[in-house]
């Protein structure tokens, strides 16, 4: 017999085995007596490293280290819809029921609880063939969700035993079937999937269908597609969590993945309260009945905050693979670098940007590369929207992490932190931020709401950049000298920031906008300028138009009209036009 | 059976390595006997083999290749603790020096402490009245929150610690719960004797908890001091159910000791020298902040941090910021001016404030209030600064209005005597009578309701 593996040296998170050749690269293991979750990050003929998920406080020398022989792996199953898992998908309540408030070492529960009976449907008939991705059970995991479980990639073969429906747990064989070389292969609720790899699909397809967020800047100036990727970098204070949280909360996805990596524990203890409060407009059921949270805070351990990404995109791709679209968020994922290069520093590898590995972009590259709109094996098209909170250090955008995620990303929303500072929420700015999606999404968007919409936006856009442009020369001698076209266009802008951009989260109308009521407040703004401009070339003074405070009653019409009834927008043309003409007549 | 390891094999800043020892665990405590009978302690940091690395608290001065003997204790780093702690006197890591004896502990406690469950967190949602106006309407503390103060060196930051110390109301009933813990890190002798007489002069002294490393005491000594503090604080909070609001001064002599600890090791820095674990390093410990469920008490931080050269992008202060729940920043140009506290408005936040206030917290009013007065006072420094080009003069009269709310907001709103106590129905009204200065229909972040109902103009005048 070999002799048995033992820890030799320990440094943080980083421990050492010395002359072994038992570990494979990337094997997860079990180190020291408490059995803590590691995995194996460097092999050299003397020295293996494990990287330790969990705490590495009174772990001593000489204790074992054991081999699992599989990578890190995650369970997928039903029962991980309304979960709470940690950066390695461990159940936060299942060890809270255990263990009490605060999470101890070698933690042993698994994944999926064992215990539940799921009511199943058996989907499939002894004889029949099967290839990777068929569905062969399907149960109701949630009121809005069905779970339909896949043969794994890989798989194929002939059913040669299928149960009737019935109650089944997650590890009860549902369904045996034969492979082509006659092995039989048992089928239960749930499989492993390694979640560093990502699940393969039969094709990607062009990202053709708009995420709809109900949030104004986002729709309407950078849109993201279903299956695209997006960034939201900010300092602190700028908003990021708040974006992602409304994202999280409004965007149509059909299930979310929201990853809180490194973040506040607070912070997930208010998603979780305010999750289970709010109704899914879509089907009227709590929010909660959607959702996947993965909370690895900052003081959770490093290791397991670099994993829960990966976790968490696995989850996602699984849930895709049934045909749901899938949204991801990933805050934040200037924390998972970190984790990064702290492990790296650790392993004392050669920096290379400000200390972050040089394999920082392959591995964002890598991770950004596993949103998409695709084909699945089971032929259904599903989604995973990869929507990535980035920190940057000192909010200077020209940091590695932010640098490297633009790279990798076709939406980017900048958020500023002078927007953020007046609380000009959200506080995406428009000049910096953009989206590479208009020329996929532009034909879904004239078909499903009209082309008007792409018009308005083109000319909204051009008013904002006019004036930014004009802003350069009022900050230098103030807005009483500009003629009175460039004053409009301000005035404009004003009405377009304050009443379209800026979008209160915490107001019931306000908080989501559907596309619709988007275009016509865009409609009714517009028309404001196009009267505006008419009375400007008759010579007669912006003052006067001013005067009748239409500018500020169109800041606060996103308040004013309800969502449920945009026939009022009618009444503000007719407004205007009754203004115009009465200023003409004079 | 105990064994003592006679001298060592290297020492280098404030670690030294020992060869051939066995039974060590990670993070262990060590003592270490010198020749001229002085003890010191040590923690464990590194292992390889049946060589170690040894982090020593009070450096490593007198220490030679063969003058030590040292033993391991057997467990990582404990506080002893009961609930007499309250009202003693302890250096920076935690060894009584207040004259009056070893504590009798009902519990040890780690002092590093486990993670929170973020499943058994309870959002906190308690606002804290502190009575000083800035806080209250514009970042407003709420109980089990992580709020820093951002300062830089000679302001009054302590000055204002302790006033929100002082005035911190819990209601009635829970006073008897209130206690605070104090951490010095660094700090000089007469700042940590500022903060005892403050404290005995309000009262509380007997319900303070005082962890001192002050800036003469052994640096590395100082990286343990936040988490005896901190300990400490979730003892009494958790097991004996009180409130307690934990004040670290000051952070980045924290971080600096971390720096120092960290490149004696050879770790490879990140930014500006400090080590690359530095976020986590500070999450560990500023996480430790927070309510639980079914517990009764909480832990409520207010770390101070004086940010070098004022630069609020320094590494200490930028990672603070991503970790804590909103920042107090003070600026210099308002101290300079006269005012106290000299509160930056536009780049101080509290994250938590919103599920805090409102109706039924404070006022229904409160946030489109502090909304409103966030955007019009933004606009104040626009204002200001179009007036530094073209002069005052040249300014249109909307301008002048807001740069005349822009004085009166300072010096009324945010200037404060240090032992002046505003209730928060003060602060919010007298916000409301400074917006009345400007046009109604420039308010635009808040409701037309709201606005009716608070808005004041013509009384604007009348009112001394």
């Amino acid at each position: 017999m070999k002799n048995r593996n033992v820890i030799y040296g320990i440094n943080g998170p980083v421990v050492t085995v010395k002359d072994t050749d038992s570990f494979s690269m990337m094997e997860m293991v079990y180190v020291g007596k408490d059995k803590l979750i590691g995995e194996v990050i460097g092999i050299t003929n003397e020295l293996t490293t494990i990287q330790v998920y969990e705490e590495t406080t009174g772990l001593e020398p000489l204790e074992p280290v054991i081999g699992t022989g599989s990578p890190m792996m995650a369970t997928l199953g039903p029962g991980i819809i309304n979960n709470i898992f940690d950066g390695i998908q461990r159940p936060l309540r299942e060890i809270e029921n255990k263990y009490g408030a605060f999470i101890e070492k070698g933690i042993g529960v698994s994944a999926l609880d064992e215990d539940k009976k799921w009511d199943v449907k058996i989907k499939v008939k002894v004889g029949e063939k099967l290839s990777a991705g068929d569905i062969y059970a399907e149960c109701q995991e949630t009121s809005i969700i069905t779970h339909k479980c896949m043969l794994p990639p890989g798989v194929a073969g002939e059913v040669v035993l299928a149960k009737k429906d019935g109650k089944f747990s997650v590890n009860d064989v549902v369904v045996v079937i034969k492979t082509e070389y006659g092995k039989e292969i048992k089928l239960t609720l749930c499989q492993k999937w390694p979640i560093r790899s990502s699940r393969p699909v039969a094709k990607r397809l062009p990202t053709t269908i708009p995420l709809i967020t109900g949030q104004r800047v986002i729709d309407t100036l950078f849109p993201v597609s279903k299956g695209g990727a997006a960034a939201v970098p900010g300092g602190f204070g700028a908003g990021k969590t708040m974006t992602q949280h409304q994202l999280a909360k409004w965007c149509d996805a059909d299930i979310i993945v929201y990853v809180g990596c490194g973040e506040r524990g607070n912070e997930m203890s208010q998603v979780l309260s305010e999750f289970s409060e709010l109704i899914d407009p879509k089907s009227g059921k709590p929010m909660t009945e959607r959702t996947v949270l993965i909370a690895n805070t900052s003081n959770m351990p490093v290791a397991a905050r670099e994993a829960s990404i990966y976790t968490g995109i696995t989850l996602a791709e699984y849930y895709r693979d049934m045909g749901y679209h899938v949204a991801i968020m990933a805050d934040s994922t200037s924390r998972w670098a970190e984790a990064l290069r702290e492990i790296s520093g650790r392993l004392e590898e050669m920096p290379a940007e400000e200390g972050f590995p040089a394999y920082l972009p392959s591995r964002l590259s890598e991770f950004y590369e596993r949103a998409g709109l695709t084909q699945n094996l089971n032929n259904s098209i599903g989604s995973v929207t990869i929507i990535g909170a980035v920190s940057p250090q000192g909010a200077d955008f020209s940091e590695p992490v932010t640098q490297n995620t633009k790279r990798f990303v076709r939406a980017f929303w900048a958020l500023d932190k002078s927007l953020a500072y007046t609380r000009h929420y959200p506080a995406i700015n428009w000049m910096q931020s953009y989206s590479e999606y208009f020329t996929d999404l532009d034909p879904w968007f004239v078909q499903n709401v009209s082309e008007d919409f792409v018009k308005y936006r083109a000319k909204i856009s051009a008013l904002l950049h006019e004036e930014n442009k004009l802003m350069e020369i009022v900050k230098l001698i103030g807005a009483d000298v500009l003629p009175d076209d460039q004053k409009l266009v301000i005035e404009i802008a004003r009405v377009i920031r304050v009443g379209f951009l800026q979008q209160n989260a915490f107001h019931k109308e306000d908080t989501f906008v559907p596309l619709e009521k988007q275009k016509l407040m865009m409609k009714v703004i517009l028309h404001l300028e196009n009267k505006a401009r008419q009375l400007i070339l008759a010579s007669i003074p912006i003052a006067r138009l001013q005067e009748r405070g239409l500018f500020d009653k169109l800041t606060k019409m996103k308040y004013d009209v309800p969502n449920n009834d945009l026939r009022a927008f009618d009444d503000y043309i007719e407004e205007i036009d009754r203004a115009f003409n009465e200023i003409l007549k004079v | 059976m105990i064994i003592d390891y006679v001298g060592v094999k290297e020492v280098s800043g404030s670690l030294i390595v020992i060869d051939g020892v066995s039974d060590v665990s990670f993070e262990e405590i060590v003592e270490i006997r010198l020749d001229n009978g002085t003890v010191r302690q040590g923690r464990v940091v590194q292992i390889d083999g049946d060589r170690i690395v040894v982090q020593v608290f009070e450096g490593t001065k007198n220490i030679s290749l063969n003058n030590t003997r040292t033993r391991l204790k057997g467990h990582p780093m404990e506080l002893s603790l009961s609930s007499e702690i309250l009202g003693r006197v302890f250096d920076g890591v935690g060894r009584p020096i207040d004259g009056l004896g070893d504590i009798f502990p009902e519990k040890k406690m780690n002092v590093n402490g486990m993670p929170i469950n973020p499943v058994a967190r309870l959002y906190p949602k308690n606002y804290i009245n502190t009575g000083i106006s800035t806080i209250d309407v514009l970042t407003t503390l709420i109980r089990g929150q992580k709020l820093p103060i951002f300062s830089g060196a000679g302001m009054k930051h302590n000055e204002l610690a302790v006033q929100i110390a002082r005035q911190a109301k819990i209601s009635s009933d829970e006073k008897e719960n209130f206690a605070i813990v104090f951490a010095a890190m660094g700090v000089k002798n007469d700042v940590a004797e500022y903060f005892r007489r403050s404290f005995e002069e309000s009262g509380v002294l007997q319900r303070v908890v005082m962890f001192l490393n002050l800036s003469n005491d052994p640096v590395i000594e100082r990286i343990l001091t936040p988490r005896c503090a901190l300990t400490a604080a979730e003892y009494l909070a958790f097991e004996q159910g009180m409130h307690i609001l934990v004040i670290m001064t000051d952070m980045t002599s924290y971080a600096e000791a971390l720096r120092e600890f960290s490149s004696s090791k050879g770790e490879i820095p990140g930014r500006k020298g400090y080590p690359g674990y530095l976020y986590s390093d500070l999450a560990s410990l500023y996480e430790r902040a927070g309510m639980i469920n079914g517990k009764k008490g909480s832990v409520t931080q207010i770390p101070i941090l004086t940010m070098p050269n004022d630069d609020i992008t320094h590494p200490v202060p930028d990672l603070t910021g991503y970790i804590t729940e909103g920042q107090i920043v003070l600026e210099r140009a308002l101290e300079g001016e006269g005012i106290y506290p000299s509160i930056s408005v536009l780049p101080s936040l509290s994250r938590l404030m919103k599920d805090g206030i409102g109706q039924g917290y404070t006022r229904e009013d409160h946030s489109s209030l502090a909304n409103q007065l966030f955007a019009c006072y933004a606009k104040v420094k626009d204002v200001r600064s179009l007036a530094s080009v073209i002069g005052e003069e040249e300014l249109s009269e909307a301008d002048k209005k807001i740069l005349k709310f822009g004085k009166e907001f300072e010096s009324k709103f945010i200037n404060q005597g240090f032992s002046e106590d505003r209730s928060i129905k003060k602060s919010l009204d007298l916000g409301w009578k400074l917006l009345s200065m400007l046009p109604q229909k420039d308010l635009d972040r808040v409701d037309d309701a709201i606005l009716e109902k608070y808005y004041q103009e013509e009384k604007a005048g009348d009112k001394k």
